[in-house]
């Protein structure tokens, strides 16, 4: 499969989803004003992938901010990955947040309580 | 006297004010607001958690106004605006203080007013199970809003949501939400 590889900008996140790779990451800053328009080609993607994922499914997510549309898309990517999970693979969700940053903790566990996949929450220490 | 936005604004330019604008709230406006305003917080050595929830707030703000503003009314001065708000953040040692305004055609609000009291009637637990609840179920809007800006902004700053509306005539209010981020956390 093709992989997604975006670049970050000042508004939108740096993708890596790559089924070459062991690990997928989503990270940087979210905060565009449509953020459909960034998450669909990622889900869709997802769509794809869930037909022949790797054993493992591995994805960091090392977000600085995102906006609250986004937050909607983030967990349009997770339901992608919660039916690969339901479908017997390993998939595993890696939260990263900055020390302190407890609204960032908290967000991570919001999603934790809504979708069925394992969470790892894990504080960056400068 | 009627209402006007000019010296509202005006009223508003207090001596703690870091940051202003009043105009068109485009997609390169909220960049520059957001790139003035987070280098205004870094310069004035805020820990890293006020910083990033006056960023926060501060994104949910501009782009509330950027999904939700209407039309201006027929005789006001600037016709120009796709869409027009104003936006003004002031600094002090109690905080920060955001001030957001808006036109709204007066069958909106309330709708709106009931939205914000309901955010205001609820507990902390609660706004976060709100924020879950909004999350989980509701779409994304035709305007790309998500319905969750304003609960966000009274979780992130653990504060009552202090708004008026303001009689401009009879189709229009202006709409001010206040936001108030402490310096020191609650416990």
């Amino acid at each position: 499969m093709e992989p997604i590889v975006i670049e970050g900008t000042p508004k939108t996140p740096t993708v890596r989803f790559d089924s070459n790779e062991a690990v997928f990451k989503l990270e940087g800053r979210s905060i565009p004003e449509n953020s459909v328009e960034f998450y669909k080609p990622l889900v869709d993607w997802l769509e794809s992938y869930k037909d022949s994922p790797l054993q493992k499914t591995v994805v960091e997510v090392k977000l600085e901010y995102f906006n609250t549309s986004s937050s909607k898309c983030i967990l349009d990517v997770f339901k992608k990955l919660e039916v690969i999970h339901k479908a017997k693979n390993e998939v595993q969700i890696k939260w990263y947040y900055e020390e302190d940053d407890e609204d960032m903790l908290e967000a991570g566990e919001d999603y934790e309580s809504i979708i069925r996949v394992p969470f790892e929450m894990i504080e960056i220490v400068e | 006297m009627s209402f006007s936005v000019e010296n509202f604004f005006k009223e508003l330019q207090t001596e703690d004010v870091i940051f202003s604008f009043k105009g068109d709230i485009s997609s390169d406006v909220i960049n520059n607001v957001l790139d003035s305003v987070e280098k205004k917080t870094e310069e004035a050595n805020d820990p890293s958690k006020i910083r990033k929830k006056v960023y926060n707030v501060l994104v949910e703000s501009l782009q509330n106004l950027y999904h939700h503003v209407d039309i201006v009314p027929e005789n006001f001065a600037d016709q120009s605006s796709e869409r027009f708000g104003l936006i003004v953040i002031a600094r002090n040692e109690k905080g920060y203080f955001i001030s957001a305004g808006n036109f709204i055609t007066r069958d909106k609000i309330k709708s709106l007013e009931s939205k914000i009291s309901k955010i205001n009637n609820s507990s902390p637990e609660e706004i976060k199970e709100l924020y879950k609840f909004i999350l989980h179920h509701q779409k994304i809007s035709d305007k790309g809003g998500g319905g969750l800006g304003l609960v966000d902004i009274a979780r992130k700053t653990g504060n009552k949501l202090d708004y008026s509306f303001i009689h401009y005539n009879d189709d229009y209010s202006f709409f001010h939400l206040k936001i108030r981020i402490d310096s020191v956390e609650k416990e």
